[in-house]
């Protein structure tokens, strides 16, 4: 019963520990005449190589601190806290250059830092991390990825997903078009492998929530020349002949995890219909234009540290660095292995800004959440949709729930 | 002037008419004040007819509201314009406008009346201003998103709690000092004395608990756990507190699960669940604490529950988002 005052006596054992614990790494070091007690967070990225002439909007940036910063301003909030109750937080950020040794580098961190590690790592960079054996007893907090298969087939007991992935979103958009009673979907889909998972994941959800594909394509779209001054010329022919199909529907549901065509779908498809799916309606973790649960004074807040609007990927590295800090703060854990068990336990919880507290699913260690669905200025809804239910969370309508998942962490 | 006698005038004759003289002693009417958030309004209620007298154009984005000891004048934050509104309660017009530093949520005051305590939610401060000449005392500096802040009888320590920092900071008001800090669950909203000053309850959004915490110990004594059959628990909220004069009972208005607990405040038992509107945050009673008004949210009206029967008696509407409210007798 008493949860708060049991996490103080933790903390006390925890700090008495301490001084006998090696000090190689995790240990909590005193930070001399502060008095306080240091705790490295360690965020580990590769800095993979962007060309912004792709970006189709002019409006879009990519920013160098994409991620880094909402770990950042997560820290200084923690250090806010920490100040109270003895604890300081340093982040760490570790950077391997595009075509650097990840290996190397994450082998050297795995031998002397904590073995708590923030990645901020596509897909087959963060498997290769969590399959080293060095990593074996580590914690891994995900704050990238949304790749269906790092929650089935490749999951792996020692790391952790923090946004949701691909079928999370298609559920999320499926029921809000069910919802709407738009349920007669055209899927187009790009020429990428992660396309043609994100439109399986469409079919999914289309079987999942009663909606009917009634018709696919595929659309290998070559940019060429993307921001030349005759561009929407272009686009205005390519479009309608890209989405012109014999059938009868309410959406049109893309897939083009890559952004090479779908935003330019909007207005310029052949029928009058609107566009869902990875553009147009799209579902994500956070938007700059979400503000509902308290958002908006996160949204100020960051704006205010990093003189930008925040991103998905910045609320990813926000809440990887908050994670932390609830376990080292609340739970009193600065080990790896005590740190696993308490993010699969139900003493977990974190704070998102959606209205409920945020914790992970035992079988594949995905974030359960409430998903935006959001256009470029606004957020139009928030998924589940009312109405979905289940009898656990009723966010585990979204992706993939227990019966169905090919994980088996235990 | 001349509208507002006439507006008492009428209230007079319809409490007479109504009341047969039994309550002609009592001349004006109680008075209802609710911020409404994106309207950037207070209305204002007759707390016997529950219709609406006055919608008061505020500055923007009004949420935190009080009402000064001697109920001269009922102030208002405006987080967005960095002010408290300060409205006269006989004219219903905003007479005068205090700065408050960025983004005030809420505020209270001392209780003499003398100091306003400004929670400033984009700044992790809390800013004490002198009500009478408007300015800073003093800011003291405390967790990220401060909100609730709850005074002592005697003034001598203000309690504020900080949404993202998850505490309950204890400020001394002789020194200004932060003199201890609890960890409570999960985002924090509220708090508040029970009515023998002997506990302080914590409500916690998030985690979806209240904390009492002995106030002399700064140590969680009891967590208050919700469990209502049908509703899950993401969707319980806890946010507003308040406690029957005799401290028996206390209140709990629960965010998205529409409805107030009613809990034993000595035994901690959950007592019963009130259905109001959607997501009741902010309450208040009416002056002798027979009715207890819920502001809904989501559904843009006040829920008004009978005390004794526990029952609720009606709903008003008021303005869109309608956040906090102050009750004048």
């Amino acid at each position: 019963m008493l949860r708060a005052a049991r996490t103080f006596a933790l903390l006390t054992l925890v700090v008495l520990a301490s001084v006998s614990a090696s000090p190689s790494y995790a240990a909590p070091t005193a930070a001399g005449r502060t008095g306080l007690k240091t705790f490295r967070i360690i965020y580990f990225r590769k800095k993979y190589h962007f060309n912004p002439e792709v970006l189709p909007s002019l409006l879009e940036s990519h920013p160098a601190n994409l991620g880094v910063a909402g770990a950042e301003e997560a820290t200084y909030e923690l250090n806010t806290a920490g100040k109270f109750i003895g604890w300081h937080f340093k982040l760490d950020v570790i950077t391997v250059p595009d075509g650097g040794n990840l290996i190397a580098a994450a082998q050297k961190l795995l031998a002397h830092g904590p073995r708590i590690i923030i990645a901020d790592l596509k897909a087959n960079d963060l498997l290769a991390l969590s399959d080293l054996p060095a990593a074996q007893h580590a914690v891994i907090l995900d704050m990238r990825t949304i790749d269906d298969s790092l929650r089935q087939q490749d999951c792996r007991a020692n790391t952790f997903h923090l946004l949701p992935n691909q079928a999370m979103r298609t559920d999320a958009l499926a029921q809000y078009l069910v919802l709407k009673r738009w349920t007669h979907w055209f899927i187009i889909q790009g020429p990428t492998p992660q396309d043609a998972v994100y439109a399986a994941d469409i079919r999914r959800s289309a079987k999942r929530y009663g909606a009917h594909i009634a018709a696919e394509k595929v659309y290998n779209y070559n940019p060429g020349s993307r921001r030349s001054d005759t561009g929407y010329q272009q686009i205005q022919t390519q479009m309608p002949l890209a989405t012109e199909v014999d059938a009868d529907y309410d959406v049109i549901f893309v897939a083009d995890e890559t952004d090479l065509f779908g935003d330019y779908l909007p207005y310029n498809t052949f029928a009058a219909r609107p566009v869902v799916g990875t553009q147009g309606l799209v579902a994500s973790a956070w938007s700059p234009a979400y503000q509902e649960y308290a958002a908006l004074q996160m949204q100020q807040r960051f704006d205010l540290f990093a003189h930008r609007r925040m991103t998905e990927l910045d609320y990813g590295g926000w809440l990887a660095v908050r994670i932390v800090g609830n376990a080292v703060m609340r739970a009193g854990i600065t080990t790896p292995i005590p740190m696993r068990k308490y993010l699969r336990s139900k003493d977990f919880l974190v704070q998102g800004y959606k209205g409920q507290g945020l914790n992970f699913r035992r079988w594949d260690q995905q974030l359960r959440q409430p998903v935006l669905l959001t256009t470029p200025l606004m957020t139009v809804s928030i998924s589940p949709q009312h109405g979905f239910l289940h009898p656990g969370y009723t966010t585990d309508t979204l992706g993939f729930d227990k019966p169905e998942t090919k994980c088996h962490l235990h | 002037m001349s509208s507002a006698l006439t507006r008492r005038g009428a209230a007079l004759l319809l409490a007479a008419a109504v009341c047969l003289g039994v309550f002609a002693a009592q001349a004006r009417a109680t008075e209802l004040f609710v911020t409404n958030e994106i309207d950037d309004t207070v209305t204002v209620l007759n707390g016997q007819t529950y219709k609406v007298i006055a919608t008061i154009p505020t500055d923007q984005r009004p949420r935190g509201i009080v009402a000064t000891p001697d109920h001269k004048y009922v102030l208002v934050c405006d987080g967005d314009s960095s002010n408290i509104d300060v409205i006269d309660t006989k004219t219903l017009k905003v007479v005068r406008r205090i700065d408050t530093g960025p983004d005030p949520e809420t505020l209270a005051m001392s209780p003499s009346g003398d100091k306003v305590y400004v929670s400033n939610e984009n700044n992790a401060l809390v800013t004490v201003i002198n009500f009478a000449t408007g300015k800073w005392i003093t800011q003291v500096p405390v967790g990220i998103e401060p909100e609730g802040l709850a005074v002592t009888r005697h003034g001598h320590t203000v309690v504020v709690v900080s949404e993202t920092t998850s505490m309950a900071h204890f400020i001394d008001t002789k020194s200004w000092k932060v003199v201890a800090n609890v960890l409570v669950d999960t985002r924090p909203r509220i708090a508040e004395f029970t009515p023998d000053q002997h506990w302080l309850w914590v409500s916690s959004e998030v985690g979806g608990t209240v904390s009492v915490i002995n106030p002399r110990t700064h140590t969680i004594a009891h967590v208050i756990y919700f469990h209502i059959p049908g509703v899950d628990r993401e969707y319980i909220g806890p946010v507003g507190v308040r406690f029957t004069t005799d401290g028996r009972l206390a209140f709990v208005a629960l965010g998205r699960a529409n409805r107030v607990a009613v809990i034993n405040a000595k035994t901690y038992k959950v007592e019963k669940y009130i259905l109001v509107g959607q997501r009741p945050w902010q309450m208040m009673f009416s002056p002798h604490r027979r009715r207890l008004f819920v502001v809904n949210g989501l559904t843009n009206d006040v829920t008004i529950i009978d005390v004794p029967s526990l029952q609720p008696v009606r709903s008003v509407p008021v303005g869109r988002l309608p956040w906090g409210i102050a009750v004048v007798p």
